[in-house]
């Protein structure tokens, strides 16, 4: 099954490589993988979805906890959470197509940023699944150029992961009670 | 105080308590090599750098300490590589210092410019880039602590030459670690315990693993009597001999790949599996389809990600084994085991027979009867053996029958070819006080013997037994099983090894009979110096038992008894 991790880690130099290599070495496939900063100017975010049982994703945890510059593993892959993608969407729409355009892209909620004479550039947020959907209705019409940020995440509800600030000397991250035996 | 980045990296290390370091100088670590004069720190001149990371290896795994190792950049710190890959796959705690282009060059294709940290990235625990003087004093401090913590490792540290160059403000108290996201220190809950001691408790046909991470704990005494209160008998890793005493009257031996039939036969007879400090690599359990099919898995280790890797287990209880032992001895009581014990011992009776060290002398000098001998020789003496990959490594797990911890010095897991001479040299540094053997093949000491210079120059007094079978052994046993006797690229054409260390300035010598191993080795003990034996053994022999790689455990190639087929070519 699709798993998604959020990893929080230090905002330094060479992290990411440090986690994307971990995803290769160990043989786990990303499938998409999206990092910027959080409220915390030392501590950078990932959504990390990748392809995995119950145990490999143990796994994926275990080891993304070796990696010392990891500061906490969240996988809420069956956690109430918010999931968000967002595409941009080049159509071919001439004369006759536009208005079939532009009539399924507010069926989807979504918003056309630039016109072109021969094309329509849709922007869309929202979960995967939807934005596949649109891209079907869309494919006939004939998709010139397509862009995907892969997805970020966050958990419903007011409670936050504890993460020790890179401040700190020597802190210790406060076991999360979803989180497994690594913590 | 305003100190230049050289003068606080050898400080640092000072008072990390490092007395000695493994290194060869070159153009972008020069600065501290520069500073070395004002330092207490003893340099190890190398002839090689991957040789320098095997001593520092040695020296770790001696002494329980970390061991350093220095470098220069490009070529020389790429040549560590396999050391540093060495040291990942078997725990051991080294910092590896190497020189980088100045800061401004980096990304340049500079002469000598390697992206170290970006090729080491996969084999150590961690590594850092040091572009500024003042970030020297935390770096050191960071990667010895997270090097020596946890499940230990290597830590490389990649300074550039103007991160040594230029001076700032060196405080130490004020450099302390800062590793938020890093935790070594686990340990299991109270329920976990429980059902732990559930499944011991319970046990008609249990067995003790006993792995690397006793020793790397420090928790022998603890295993010893949590076997001895429980009546639970032993088998062992290769990086566990030592941590169990092999005169113990519970200890069965090595498991795995070349283990006793005895243990394989045992384990997958076994009713539960106390994993102690060790990983389930596939050299110990061979097809895990098949591997312990009525054991349950209690499983003691400190990395979390080695739960349910290999083999799924029942319970984990992960953290420090000593503190776990301490947890659950309180709590275990005496079963009597007698009938397991004595089903076990049935088990032996089939073995003795095919033994090598109980068939009639054939004229013929085995490489098992070196190590015997050598055993019956050194046994009472603070020995520390090391030894290098190949059939001579598994003969001497076999026929060196280790008492105690830090006594068999081997590269297990990357099974790494030229480890044994340099991380002799490490080991005798760390304990001077020892009688260091090397045994080695005649292939693997041709991969590092550059490193007699390194013993001669040191004036070291360390032994080196090479087993010269004029083959790489245990690639010909592979050809002879599994590759119809095809034997491509395994004989070797050698050099008279006997003249080779006499031109060092090292005293040498051959033996061909079995009479001349004692005399030989007796010899070697009384010279105060160096000593290398060339060991010319039979060149067909055969490491047994053997699971084939992939084969179930229980499914050995076993020696032909009594042997006979070598006895035919005289």
């Amino acid at each position: 099954m699709m798993n998604t991790f959020v990893v929080y880690v230090e905002n330094k130099p060479g992290v990411l490589t440090r986690v994307a290599s971990l995803f290769r070495r160990r043989a786990f496939n990303i499938d998409s993988l999206t990092v910027g900063r959080t409220e915390k100017p030392e501590v950078s975010r990932m959504t990390i979805t990748a392809e995995a049982d119950r145990d490999q994703a143990r796994r994926i945890e275990a080891n993304l906890y070796k990696l010392v510059n990891v500061l906490l593993v969240e996988n809420i892959t069956n956690q109430p959470a918010i999931v968000r993608d967002l595409a941009m969407i080049k159509v071919a729409a001439t004369h006759e197509a536009r208005s079939h355009v532009l009539e399924l892209a507010s069926v989807f909620r979504a918003r056309v940023v630039d016109v072109a004479p021969d094309s329509l550039t849709i922007e869309i947020t929202g979960a995967e699944d939807k934005i596949d959907g649109l891209l079907e209705v869309l494919r006939p019409y004939g998709v010139l150029e397509m862009v995907r940020t892969g997805i970020v995440a966050m958990r419903r509800g007011s409670k936050s992961p504890t993460v020790a600030s890179a401040g700190s000397s020597l802190a210790h991250v406060a076991a999360d009670d979803d989180v497994s035996y690594s913590v | 105080m305003t100190k230049t980045g050289a003068q606080i990296l050898w400080e640092c290390l000072e008072r990390e308590h490092v007395t000695h370091v493994f290194g060869y100088p070159g153009g972008a670590i020069l600065p501290a090599y520069d500073a070395l004069k004002h330092s207490k720190i003893h340099h190890v001149l190398v002839r090689h750098e991957q040789g320098a990371t095997h001593m520092a290896d040695g020296y770790a795994r001696a002494a329980g300490e970390v061991g350093v190792a220095v470098a220069t950049s490009g070529p020389g710190a790429t040549n560590m590589v396999t050391g540093i890959a060495t040291a990942m796959l078997d725990s051991s705690p080294i910092v590896c210092i190497t020189g980088q282009v100045g800061s401004k060059l980096i990304g340049s294709d500079a002469f000598q410019e390697t992206d170290i940290t970006g090729v080491t990235l996969p084999i150590t625990k961690h590594n850092y880039l040091v572009t500024h003087a003042s970030e020297l004093a935390r770096t050191i401090r960071e990667a010895f602590y997270v090097a020596r913590s946890g499940r230990p490792g290597p830590v490389l540290v990649d300074i550039t030459k103007d991160a040594q160059q230029t001076s700032c403000e060196f405080d130490w108290d004020a450099a302390k670690p800062q590793l938020p996201g890093y935790r070594p220190d686990l340990s299991p809950d109270a329920k976990e315990y429980e059902q732990a001691l559930e499944l011991i408790q319970n046990a008609k046909r249990p067995l003790i693993f006993a792995g690397h991470g006793i020793i790397v704990s420090g928790a022998m005494k603890e295993v010893r009597e949590f076997a001895e209160r429980t009546g639970i008998p032993v088998a062992l890793t290769l990086l566990g001999l030592g941590a169990f005493p092999a005169s113990h009257p519970l200890n069965l031996g090595m498991m795995g790949m070349h283990g006793e039939a005895w243990v394989n036969h045992t384990i997958q007879e076994a009713d539960l599996l106390l994993a102690f400090g060790m990983r389930f690599d596939d050299r110990v359990t061979g097809n895990l389809k098949t591997y312990a099919p009525n054991a349950k898995k209690i499983h003691v280790e400190i990395d979390p990600a080695e739960i349910n890797k290999n083999v799924k287990v029942d319970v984990a209880l992960v953290g420090d084994l000593r503190e776990v032992l301490h947890e659950l001895l309180p709590h275990v009581t005496s079963v009597d085991r007698s009938e397991w014990l004595d089903y076990i011992d049935q088990l032996k009776g089939d073995a003795a027979v095919r033994d090598i060290q109980n068939l009639p002398d054939n004229g013929h000098l085995y490489a098992a009867h070196v190590i015997n001998d050598l055993w019956r020789e050194t046994r009472d003496a603070d020995t520390i053996v090391v030894t290098d990959v190949g059939q001579h490594q598994m003969w001497e797990a076999q026929y060196y029958k280790h008492d105690r911890p830090r006594s068999l010095i081997t590269s297990g897991g990357l099974g790494t070819m030229g480890f044994a001479l340099p991380a002799a040299i490490g080991a005798k540094v760390a304990r001077p006080d020892a009688e260091v053997w090397v045994v080695v093949g005649d292939g693997g000491f041709q991969m590092t013997m550059a490193e007699l210079a390194t013993i001669v120059q040191e004036n070291l007094k360390v032994n080196i037994a090479i087993i010269n079978n004029g083959f790489l052994g245990m690639v010909r046993q592979w050809q002879e099983f599994f590759y119809e006797r095809n034997y491509q690229a395994t004989p070797l054409l050698n050099p008279d090894f006997v003249k080779l260390a006499e031109a060092y300035g090292i005293r040498s010598m051959a033996v061909t009979q079995r009479s001349e191993v004692v005399p030989a080795v007796q010899a070697a003990r009384r010279h105060d110096g160096p000593v290398l034996i060339n060991f010319k053994v039979e060149q067909e022999d055969t490491v047994y038992p053997m699971v084939a790689a992939g084969a179930s455990l229980h499914e050995m190639i076993r020696r032909p008894s009594p042997i006979v087929e070598t006895a035919a070519d005289e």
